[in-house]
């Protein structure tokens, strides 16, 4: 086996061999378990960086293991899965050192960890499928490994989120074995082709297309959390931070959204997806997504479920960007699904550092914080400012790119869908940075804990500052070869070539 | 090829994976103390035979053994096709698994009832699966129904016994009905041999009475809705191994003989009679489905699963096509494993706390991580989540329900598998509560626990070699076609 066989499943073994040593190691081990973890972690990372070096330079990175007659179960590296599994890299490094502070002491920790790993197997799975069904393993694959941690709790709200998130993705799954399968039987193929492989297949009618893309999506939306499949997304918010953070950043939610990307790319093509007629109802469901999540996020006084509404709204720019059916917006699209993971998991850190340090769990509660917690409420800041789209943060250059590639695909109406969220985005997040810098704060935090003279554990405290740091950085350097702007581009050149 | 490998290809292994569990049976009754590594020993010998039976299929290709040098019609056939192999494959997975398992579970006493009658059941499965005439086919299928009743009653106590009493009844009923078929069918062309038969056998109202009768009984022995009344009390009260083997193995030999007369004897049977059977099999998939979700106890939970499963294998009358009869085979395998697996978890839970009760077992799973996670990963397959073996199953039937144009039965599929999923997580959820209350407990032996947890992963990896086992499947082509099962 040679080494472009071999990388894909290195970069999944990484995090999955570690996992299942983890199952079996006796709680009292944190320092086996902890360097276990880091290992990994750094080992994926190292790996990604070879794989996007190179297919940067022309490689190919493709495993290839026969499941069925006619069906391969494919890893394969291209630009849009090195997209997805650079960011789950990153991130999952910053998380676990976060998941080790944050989960300190408690118990079931290797319990945790082994499915933290496999959580992040899942999502790197759901990156490097290079056709539907393995995609389907692994996005089904994610669902099992998520909802041990969301329930990791083990209290009754806790059930109550697990069995909710587990009613809509279990449904979501089947929705998308029906469609694979039938997509299966019209096309006998499965494999993702650059401009899809539906636009030659000859008698296949454009019904059946239509309602296969309808069910695919669907599928795909519960985890993407699209209007009106979102109802677990709230719930699962009481799941510990670290999970909150990788579910909303990384794993759940944008497995849904790559899913998205995939099947409008890679299986039904952009253009023929135009031409079928699917992209206009997407894109309103995707703007009325945003609109309305903001809006409930507006409401909400529990500062995590306020977060989780926003990325509801957030997640929905990425569909968006790609249903506009433009080259420039596609960028804006594919790019915010680098921008809002740094950003939205710098926001769920914070979150939990405020629960963990002070106590808090609400917005009211949080008057005169930054005082207490500066360097906290500084990433906070930051990464909310990247929200709100504030030059010249991460999420100002997605809105830009989505705005221009709207009004350059004649798609005028986004404009406005882009305008009214980035006031109700102003409108949740300026608040709480108000009170967090400008009230006097109250008499007694509700449960604080002492760190010393720092204001809270180191290990819950660099990660938020490097993911804060990335939102800067990533909006700063936009430009920079590799930066995830200059990789979206690579992709569309590759959707949009003729 | 080496003269050793060649002479290694002409053992009668067939012959051998029925006399050998025959002579364990003996001997383990003979010699009652050395009843566990006497039958440990048969289970390893009889994985090894059936290795070999299977080096000599992809050697040579279907094999019929003519025993004692006659040949049919006057002696007795055996014949092995790709078919024959793998249900004597999942025997033996499954049968050695609870042989390990029930070292642990019985206690000398228990023991040397349960291995004689164990070895005895395995020797009448083999010589099942391997029988070429109508007729062997009876007597197997009787000894194996008197061997399992034997096997129920071992429990003790009412419940078991009032299982056992009405297994035995049906068990009998069922017999006597395909016995009679078979009378019916010599009679009218003068042979028990089933490829004699299957050249003579043309439409006429005798062989419809015949094959009504025949297939009638064997409904009645593999449980399809609405004749499976009696599975879910002799399933849950047996000893947890005997569960296993009952649900996993002893269920299947009555299918595969309905299956091998309907592909081999009835060609002609209406597409109506096709649909009948799918009709029942839905109705078992949802009706078992929604029975297992109302149960209380785990056990009774599981065997109302059995009867769901038993379903699916039904759904494949109606689409008749390769790609359906390969699904219907990956259902019956991975649902084998799977099924043991689960039982064996619901006997440590069991041995564990004392008690079965599902509203109470987060007090006791905490404590058995192994065996929920059996639980769990067999749990991934019966409800046909990838990677495991009971996905393959629903996309090979979900495949061929669309293709065939019938994609009501894909409907059931879907909504068996939503069912299954919600008892699924319904126990698994346990796992997480957190339970404050202590609880009186007796160690299991890690064999126990570790067989549990083997037999599932069989499950999940079953999954993953497909083209592998269909290579085997093919073997002497027993669904007709040409070659790849696509």
């Amino acid at each position: 086996m040679n080494w472009g066989a071999a990388l894909p499943l290195f970069v999944l073994a990484s995090s999955l061999l570690p996992g299942l040593v983890i199952f079996f190691l006796p709680e009292e081990r944190v320092a086996i378990r902890s360097t276990l973890n880091l290992v990994g972690a750094a080992l994926k990372l190292v790996l990604a960086g070879v794989m996007v070096w190179g297919i940067f330079h022309g490689s190919h990175f493709e495993t290839r293991l026969p499941l069925l007659p006619g069906l391969d179960l494919l890893l394969r590296a291209d630009p849009l899965s090195m997209l997805f599994v650079g960011l789950s890299s990153i991130l999952w490094l910053v998380t676990t050192v976060y998941a080790i502070g944050y989960l300190e002491g408690s118990p079931n920790r290797s319990r945790f960890f082994g499915f933290f790993s496999l959580c992040v197997t899942a999502t790197v799975g759901v990156a490097l499928a290079g056709n539907l069904i393995t995609f389907l393993l692994f996005y089904e694959l994610l669902t099992l490994a998520t909802y041990p941690l969301i329930v990791h709790r083990g209290t009754e709200v806790a059930r109550r989120a697990g069995r909710t998130y587990l009613i809509y993705t279990v449904a979501g799954g089947t929705l998308l074995l029906i469609g694979t399968v039938w997509l299966y039987t019209l096309a006998g193929t499965l494999e993702f082709t650059p401009r899809g492989f539906l636009s030659t297949l000859d008698g296949a009618s454009s019904t059946a297309l239509v309602i296969i893309f309808v069910l695919l999506i669907a599928g795909l939306g519960v985890k993407a959390a699209l209007i009106p499949l979102h109802g677990w997304l709230p719930q699962a918010m009481v799941a510990p931070a670290p999970v909150s953070a990788l579910l909303h950043a990384v794993a759940v939610v944008k497995a849904g959204a790559f899913g998205i990307v995939r099947v409008i790319y890679d299986v039904y093509g952009i253009q023929f997806s135009a031409t079928l007629g699917v992209t206009l109802p997407l894109a309103i469901v995707a703007a009325v997504t945003i609109i309305y999540g903001s809006m409930r996020a507006l409401f909400q006084d529990d500062l995590k479920r306020r977060l989780a509404f926003s990325t509801v709204s957030q997640v929905a720019y990425i569909v968006l960007g790609i249903t506009i059916v433009g080259p420039i917006a596609a960028v804006g699209g594919l790019v915010h699904l680098v921008h809002q993971g740094v950003m939205k998991i710098t926001l769920f850190f914070c979150a939990g550092n405020l629960a963990e340090t002070l106590g808090i769990h609400k917005v009211s509660e949080m008057n005169g914080v930054g005082r207490r917690m500066p360097w906290t409420m500084a990433a906070f800041t930051i990464a909310a400012f990247g929200m709100i789209g504030v030059p010249p943060l991460a999420g100002f250059i997605s809105k830009w790119y989505l705005g221009l590639g709207a009004l350059d695909a004649g798609q005028g109406w986004v404009i406005f869908i882009l305008a009214g969220s980035s006031l109700l985005n102003a409108g949740y997040f300026l608040p709480i940075l108000y009170a967090a810098w400008f009230k006097t704060p109250a008499d007694a935090w509700p449960a604080e804990r002492s760190f010393g003279r720092r204001e809270t554990a180191w290990a819950l405290l660099a990660p938020p500052l490097v993911t804060a740091f990335l939102t800067l950085a990533v909006g700063l350097l936009a430009s920079a070869p590799f930066s995830p702007l200059q990789w979206a581009r690579f992709i569309t050149t590759l959707e949009y070539a003729e | 090829m080496p003269d050793v490998l060649l002479s290694i290809a002409d053992i009668p292994w067939g012959v051998m994976t029925i006399v050998l569990p025959l002579a364990g049976a003996m001997s383990s009754f003979l010699w009652p103390r050395r009843a566990l590594p006497l039958g440990l020993a048969t289970a390893l010998a009889i994985v090894i035979c059936v290795a070999g039976l299977g080096w000599q299929l992809v050697q040579q290709g279907a094999q019929r053994y003519a025993v004692g040098g006659w040949g049919a019609p006057l002696g007795i056939d055996l014949y092995a096709d790709g078919l024959s192999l793998l249900m004597l494959m999942m025997t033996a997975v499954v049968g050695l698994g609870i042989s390990i398992y029930s070292c642990g579970y019985f206690n000398l006493e228990r023991a040397r009832y349960f291995w004689p009658l164990w070895m005895f059941l395995w020797a009448a499965l083999n010589a099942l699966f391997l029988s070429a005439d109508i007729f062997n086919l009876y007597v197997t299928l009787e000894l194996l129904g008197l061997a399992a009743v034997a096997l129920v009653a071992l429990a003790g106590g009412a419940d078991a016994l009032t299982g056992a009493m009405r297994y035995l009844l049906v068990s009998l009923l069922g017999s006597l009905c395909y016995l009679l078929g078979v009378t019916l069918l010599y009679h009218s062309f003068g042979s028990v041999d089933i490829a004699i038969l299957a050249e003579r056998v043309e439409s006429s109202p005798t062989v419809w009475a015949a094959m009504g009768l025949m297939i009638t009984g064997l409904l009645l022995k593999t449980a399809l809705f609405p004749l499976h009344f009696w599975l879910p009390s002799a399933h849950a009260s047996a000893p947890a191994p005997v569960s296993a083997l009952l649900s996993a193995l002893v269920v299947k030999a009555s299918f595969y003989i309905l299956l091998r007369l309907w592909l081999e004897l009835f060609p002609f049977a209406s597409a109506a009679l096709a649909q009948l059977l799918g009709l029942l099999g839905a109705a078992a998939v949802l009706w078992g489905g929604l029975q297992a979700l109302r149960q209380t106890q785990l056990k009774m939970l599981i065997a109302y699963s059995t009867v769901a499963q038993l379903g699916y294998l039904f759904l494949a009358f109606p689409l008749a096509s390769i790609t359906g009869w390969t699904g219907a085979l990956y259902v019956l395998l991975s649902h084998a494993a799977a099924k043991t697996a689960m039982f064996m978890a619901a006997g440590n839970i069991l041995y564990f706390g004392g008690h079965d009760r599902i509203v109470d077992l987060d007090r006791v799973v905490q404590h058995l991580p192994l065996t929920i996670t059996a639980f769990a990963l067999a749990g991934i397959s019966i409800m046909g989540l990838p990677p495991s073996g009971g996905f393959i199953a629903k996309w090979l039937l979900l495949e061929a329900a669309i293709l065939s144009g019938q994609w009501w039965w894909g409907i059931v599929l879907i909504l068996g598998g939503l069912l299954s999923a919600a008892w699924v997580f319904k126990v698994v959820g346990y796992a997480f509560t957190r339970s404050e209350v202590p609880h009186e407990a007796r160690a299991v032996p890690a064999a126990m626990e570790w067989t549990a947890l083997l037999m599932a992963m069989v499950a999940i990896l079953l999954g993953l070699f497909v083209p592998w086992l269909l290579a085997l499947m093919e073997i002497g082509l027993p669904f007709g076609g040409v070659g790849s099962a696509g």
